[in-house]
């Protein structure tokens, strides 16, 4: 018998242009919370779609029990008893807990003897035996879309354990979760782990994988960087090892002096009653304000509210003193306002299109001759100036800007909004999901566009993006403005003071 | 890892490549050139300026319906009353031109009116519906498959109305002999006046889709919808125009039809909305949206009149050809999605 329930040596896999992996390898022991590290586009996703079956590798074999075996899709992955956690859960919302937690192999039994049906009774009796193994008291009949977030993934997870699996795959699960949701996910971690389950976690949050797992191991440009005790990392070495080269300043040196009050938001309340209200805050030029608070606190809810997406009843905003009615995001992009969306695939790109067609698409009436053709000379131009600015790593202007990185796409959207060279820039989440390397080029130009005397709203959920970035910081809680913290003063403690303000 | 690279690299591939990557690229079309060619040394008359005038009269008009749907396509919708929309043109055509002494006339109060008079209140009536069919979808907030679902039975119906149902004929000899015209000596080179009508529209649409913002939007609302109402899109009116833009192409493809035809009734255009998404969907408008071209709508529509008339000169019983039509979008189809099913 193998110490590893399951090894992945010399695993190598293309793609057309690039080499995803390149002889990685992942050694998991049974109970124990192995860490999977890397910047985004390292292959740590691609190593696991290679483990689920969901892609083919090129070489490389994989031993489970440390035999060799071939996994040809998820379903083989599942027999042999692996399941992942998807980092976009796949849910089907108009089903209940238990259609989905047993999604393709219903219990069945036969009525009359010979026509088999599914076996509702059973299948509800095992889903609330599962939930309460995960901790969870929801009712098993409820249907999925009614759910909260985290909710649906302890419906994913209880899915895994109901598969008997052995080894459980969670991508990023705590992208969209609350610290107590967290820590409800840590406790389900634990428990499984008695249990003897090899768990593969990914994440980028550093004081999660020194706090959860045992061993790390990181991987760089596809390739096997190493494996650690978690014991003897700390976020230093982590970062060195991902990034190959040592990380002196996390945030970049910021000579942004905050102006005079350009941009002011007073009593603004959203249409929804459980949604923010009596919003009141002003901006500077050249100021970067930072909103901190929970998920949930309605942060996005607002910014989205003051870019026209959402609706409101009451409320002014004013800029350079001059009242703006905005109802529709065309109207606040007229008067220079420019926002960065949080969820970068569902309203940010436009995966097909090219890096030049999302590049240009705010702003394609200032190309144009005659008044109606679109000048392809000057929307290149304006691609290549912002892929030298911002160093876009492209293949080309006419690249479908799905096959970029994160990083890189969040750099294209970011030059989309200044082609419009607006005053006032609201970054919801501008660095989420994006590998450390990345995340301060895009500080860089932030703190860039501040020294222009560009206005920033820019809403983080990491504490040190938002101290070390930010000129001020608004807190909310529950759909109000709790608090301002000057950056200088900032501190974790009292941003949570003001975030935890419940009425 | 060096930024951009340079535009001239294209231009340095080698021919052999460059053809080895379409026919890669284009399985069905380079298949059926092959077939046409061995259709061609088999049958004496295939490779004859009329067979190609047929060909190319008949792609015109199929490539004008194709080019109006493909707007809807692009943009993740459909429209299936492209067919419907087809018959109510010719018919409403084909009953204003009508001769002024013909005695079977069908609107006797009405005065003979110029070809060119009918035209224009044909294209007005398609806009008409093209704007009845973007309000519903982008007011009423219908999916587009069901919205034109009901509005082609509904201009069915109003074709049935105006017509009584009766075949339309004893057009004004310039109505038809204008549209079946051509450049050129029947017997020998020659180009009918369709060809065109077909690139004049072609070249537009080529030019709409690539240089305009109302085509970038389109393809922007494709790719995302919402990233494209975020970055300021206006994509209500987008839509409508797209729908409104379909319906006087189907107008234009109607008025054409008639009088290719040298009569209207009801039934022309039925099942022209499918043959224009097949042709669309062959020459790669992606139905997951955001993906299509002019040369490839032209390419796919082409390829399935060629297919129809190498059926027809190999003799193939006619209830044969939707068979074969029928499995040719099949494979073009999961030929085309297995480009991206290969990237994985």
């Amino acid at each position: 018998m193998s110490e590893f329930v399951l090894e992945m040596t010399d695993v190598s896999k293309s793609f057309p242009g690039v080499k995803a992996l390149d002889h990685a390898q992942l050694r998991l022991r049974p109970g124990k919370v192995h860490a999977l590290m890397g910047e985004n586009g390292a292959g740590k996703s691609t190593l696991m779609k290679c483990m689920f079956g969901i892609y083919k590798m090129d070489e490389g074999t994989i031993l489970v029990d440390g035999k060799p075996v071939t996994i040809h899709d998820p379903m083989e992955a599942l027999r042999m008893g692996i399941a992942m956690v998807h980092q976009e859960l796949q849910p089907i919302p108009a089903r209940t807990v238990g259609e989905n937690i047993f999604l393709g192999r219903y219990p069945m039994k036969k009525v009359l003897g010979f026509i088999p049906v599914v076996d509702h009774k059973k299948m509800y009796a095992d889903t609330a035996e599962l939930l309460q193994k995960v901790r969870m008291t929801f009712d098993p009949k409820q249907k999925v879309g009614e759910l909260s977030v985290s909710q649906m993934q302890s419906v994913e997870i209880a899915k895994a354990v109901s598969a008997n699996c052995r080894v459980l795959i969670l991508d990023e699960p705590t992208s969209s979760l609350t610290a107590n949701e967290v820590e409800a996910l840590f406790r389900i971690i634990e428990d499984l782990k008695a249990e003897n389950v090899a768990i593969v976690y990914i994440s980028h949050k550093m004081d999660e994988i020194l706090r959860i797992s045992d061993e790390v191991t990181i991987m760089r440009d596809g390739h096997y960087i190493g494996t650690w005790e978690a014991s003897e990392l700390t976020t230093d070495k982590i970062i060195t090892q991902m990034v190959g080269r040592e990380m002196t300043n996390l945030y970049p040196h910021r000579e942004n002096t905050p102006g005079e009050v350009v941009f002011e938001v007073e009593d603004f309340t959203s249409i929804n009653p459980r949604s923010f209200r009596h919003v009141s805050f002003s901006l500077r030029r050249g100021e970067i304000l930072g909103v901190g608070g929970l998920v949930g606190a309605q942060r996005t809810e607002l910014m989205e509210g003051l870019f026209g997406i959402r609706s409101h009843t009451t409320g002014v905003i004013r800029y350079m003193g001059r009242e703006l009615r905005i109802s529709r995001p065309k109207d606040a992009i007229d008067q220079g306002i420019a926002m960065l969306t949080e969820d970068r695939r569902g309203s940010g790109i436009m995966g097909v299109l090219s890096v030049a067609d999302n590049i240009s698409v705010a702003s394609l009436s200032k190309y144009l001759d005659f008044g109606i053709a679109i000048n392809t000379r000057k929307v290149e131009e304006l691609v290549q100036d912002n892929v030298e600015k911002m160093n876009i790593r492209t293949p080309s202007s006419r690249t479908q800007i799905k096959s970029l990185s994160g990083g890189n796409q969040q750099k294209v959207l970011v030059g989309r909004w200044l082609a419009n060279n607006p005053e006032v820039l609201i970054l919801d989440e501008p660095t989420r999901g994006i590998d450390v390397g990345a995340k301060y080029e895009i500080y860089c130009i932030i703190a860039d566009l501040a020294k222009q005397g560009k206005s920033i709203i820019m809403i983080s959920s990491e504490m040190s993006e938002l101290i070390g970035m930010s000129d001020r910081i608004m807190v909310m809680c529950d759909g109000r403005v709790t608090g301002f913290v000057e950056g200088d003063e900032a501190t974790q403690e009292n941003i949570m003071a003001y975030a935890t303000q419940f009425e | 890892m060096q930024t951009i690279s340079k535009e001239n690299e294209k231009g340095r591939t080698p021919f052999m490549r460059r053809a080895l990557k379409f026919v890669s690229g284009n399985p069905i079309v380079f298949l059926l050139l092959i077939a046409a060619i061995i259709v061609g040394a088999l049958k004496d008359n295939f490779f004859s300026w009329a067979n190609l005038s047929n060909l190319v009269s008949n792609t015109a008009v199929r490539f004008l319906i194709a080019l109006g749907v493909s707007g809807c396509l692009i943009t993740k919708g459909t429209d299936l009353s492209a067919g419907r929309q087809v018959g109510f043109a010719a018919v409403v055509a084909g009953i204003l031109c009508q001769r002024g002494d013909y005695t079977g006339r069908l609107w006797k109060w009405a005065p003979e009116m110029s070809i060119w008079l009918v035209l224009l209140i044909t294209i007005a009536l398609g806009l008409v519906w093209g704007l009845i069919n973007g309000l519903i979808v982008t007011k009423l907030h219908v999916p587009p498959f069901i919205a034109t679902l009901g509005t082609q039975t509904i201009i069915y119906g109003i074709s049935l109305v105006i017509s009584d149902a009766q075949p339309i004929g004893g057009f004004q000899k310039i109505y038809t002999t204008l549209i079946n015209g051509r450049v050129g000596n029947v017997r020998s080179f020659h180009l009918p006046y369709l060809l065109f009508v077909a690139l004049v529209f072609g070249l537009l649409f080529y030019f709409i889709y690539n240089y305009t913002r109302h085509g970038k939007y389109m393809y922007a609302i494709g790719g995302n919808e919402t990233a494209a109402e975020v970055s300021g899109v206006n994509t209500t009116t987008t839509l409508m125009r797209i729908y409104a833009t379909a319906g006087v192409m189907y107008a234009i493809a109607g008025y054409l039809l008639a009088a290719k035809s040298g009569g209207a009734s009801t039934s022309m255009g039925q099942g022209y909305e499918l043959e224009a998404i097949a042709g669309c969907t062959i020459g790669g408008v992606s139905t997951t949206g955001g993906i299509g071209t002019v040369p490839g709508i032209l390419v796919g529509v082409l390829v399935f009149e060629l297919l129809k008339i190498i059926l027809q000169f190999l003799g193939v019983n006619p209830y044969y050809n939707y068979v074969v039509q029928g499995l040719v979008i099949v494979l073009a189809v999961s030929l085309d999605i297995r480009k991206y099913i290969a990237k994985k």
